[in-house]
């Protein structure tokens, strides 16, 4: 398998406060890595910094070969090859559903309209949503926004998605509609990085677990389902105990 | 109130309103220009150009049009530039209205979340295709109220032209009372026209206000 995202010596800080102290990450095309981790350790932070969203103070990283250092302003190239879907959605409000999904292949890929229009149309149609097509985001439950939101995603053919606890802000039957989704992207080969408290949908569709905490790797590991069984760490152990509860 | 007066001198206000309106609407395009330019200076923090743009908001808001356009007027020629009043006219309206227009248009700006910015950028779309597709068309939208009040605020700034003997209503209006001495119908005719130019823009206005909080992001 080849190298797609490649993460060296990352340190991240906001004034003295450092969030993410050198950290390093390798994901190879086609795996899915799944990032958890306590409130304020770092994940999302993380997530904000692989695609240039917050400057990082030292570190570099390599998208598909495509090395950006700390200090680079230039990021609107790697920015293409990774897409991401938040937690708020963050649909354009006074813009179609259809509209918000070609916007950006059409004024940044210079694709021609038709062309656009009829693949977001069968990637809609694939979320189940095709018949939303002209509905504004603010005429859409939580799941919908969040389906268009990474159909907006997919549509500018990233190498990588990042996920930020995409499902964080939405009731339990909207989660279940949208991790289908994911999990269906996952099937198909999508290089997906995703940060999430659901565990048991970590445990489907994560290749890796990263156990992020205080801005450091604390557990990584391939064996998805022993991490869960029998994490290594007392700290991650800690961590998953606060998930189950017994009388 | 003699209304033979009225009719009489209505030609001479139906033709200061166009003067007043064609001056007022290019006047207020170029604040509108202004404004939208020297808010997204402010918007993107550019050196140099974001102090230049609160001088000129400072400046302008601070200091009556009147002092603003006997400036225009009288001061620049002494430099060697010559305008006519007309131009004397746009320049001070547009520069004036520029000034609250950029306060207007950086209000509704910042009323955006910057992580619909950070939605537009994550798509690859740089800072430039973010603001004018993304963050502009919702923040002119919130801006609509204090626009039109802007809009409306200048085109009643305008009848201060009359001191650069530009034929504004105002302007008019002295002249005839000035000349003929018929004050109450003169002032009545002043009051009507000033209505008629400004009161179909605030009921526009207000259903444009509507449809734009109301129908362009779906109900």
């Amino acid at each position: 398998m080849s190298e797609l995202l490649k993460v060296t010596h990352l340190y991240k800080e906001f004034g003295t406060n450092v969030v993410l102290k050198d950290l390093n990450l390798s994901v190879n095309k086609g795996e899915v890595v799944v990032i958890i981790g306590p409130s304020g350790c770092g994940k999302s932070t993380f997530l904000r910094c692989l695609n240039g969203l917050e400057e990082i103070q030292s570190g570099v990283i390599t998208v598909d070969g495509l090395p950006v250092e700390a200090g680079k302003r230039d990021i609107t190239k790697l920015r293409q090859k990774i897409g991401m879907v938040f937690q708020s959605y963050e649909l354009f409000p006074h813009k179609t559903v259809l509209e918000n999904c070609i916007l950006a292949p059409i004024k940044v890929q210079k694709r021609e309209k038709d062309d656009a229009v009829k693949e977001a149309l069968e990637l809609l149609d694939k979320v189940g949503l095709a018949d939303k097509k002209d509905y504004y985001p603010r005429q859409l439950s939580g799941g919908q926004k969040q389906r268009v939101a990474i159909v907006r995603a997919l549509l500018m053919h990233p190498e990588i998605l990042l996920f930020d606890e995409v499902t964080a802000a939405l009731d339990p039957e909207m989660v279940h509609e949208v991790l289908e989704t994911m999990l269906a992207l996952a099937k198909a080969g999508s290089t997906m990085i995703i940060v999430t408290h659901e565990m048991s949908f970590a445990e489907a569709v994560a290749d890796r677990i990263i156990f992020l905490d205080k801005g450091e790797i604390v557990e990584e590991t391939d064996n998805v389902f022993g991490f869960f069984e029998q994490p290594k760490t007392e700290r991650a152990k800690k961590f998953l105990k606060t998930f189950s509860y017994e009388k | 109130m003699n209304t033979d007066i009225l009719i009489e001198y209505l030609p001479l206000y139906k033709d200061a309103l166009f003067l007043t309106l064609r001056i007022g609407w290019q006047g207020i395009f170029l604040a509108f220009v202004i404004g939208l330019i020297g808010s997204a200076i402010l918007h993107f923090k550019i050196p140099v150009l974001k102090s230049i743009v609160g001088v000129h908001i400072e400046l302008f808001r601070n200091t009556p049009l009147l002092v603003q356009l006997f400036f225009i007027y009288f001061a620049l020629p002494k430099v060697g530039i010559q305008v006519t009043a007309e131009t004397c006219g746009k320049l001070g309206l547009g520069l004036l209205g520029g000034a609250y227009m950029i306060e207007t248009f950086r209000s509704g700006l910042e009323a955006i979340p910057t992580i619909q910015t950070e939605s537009a950028l994550s798509l690859g779309m740089n800072d430039f295709q973010t603001l004018w597709h993304v963050i502009l068309p919702q923040a002119v939208s919130i801006s609509v109220p204090g626009l039109l009040a802007n809009v409306i605020f200048l085109l009643k700034e305008t009848s201060v032209f009359s001191t650069i003997s530009l034929m504004d209503l105002m302007f008019t209006a002295k002249d005839l009372i000035g000349m003929y001495a018929k004050t109450i119908e003169c002032l009545f005719l002043l009051v009507v026209f000033y209505l008629i130019m400004l009161l179909p823009i605030s009921i526009i206005g207000a259903i444009v206000e509507r449809r734009m909080r109301y129908g362009q992001f779906g109900d």
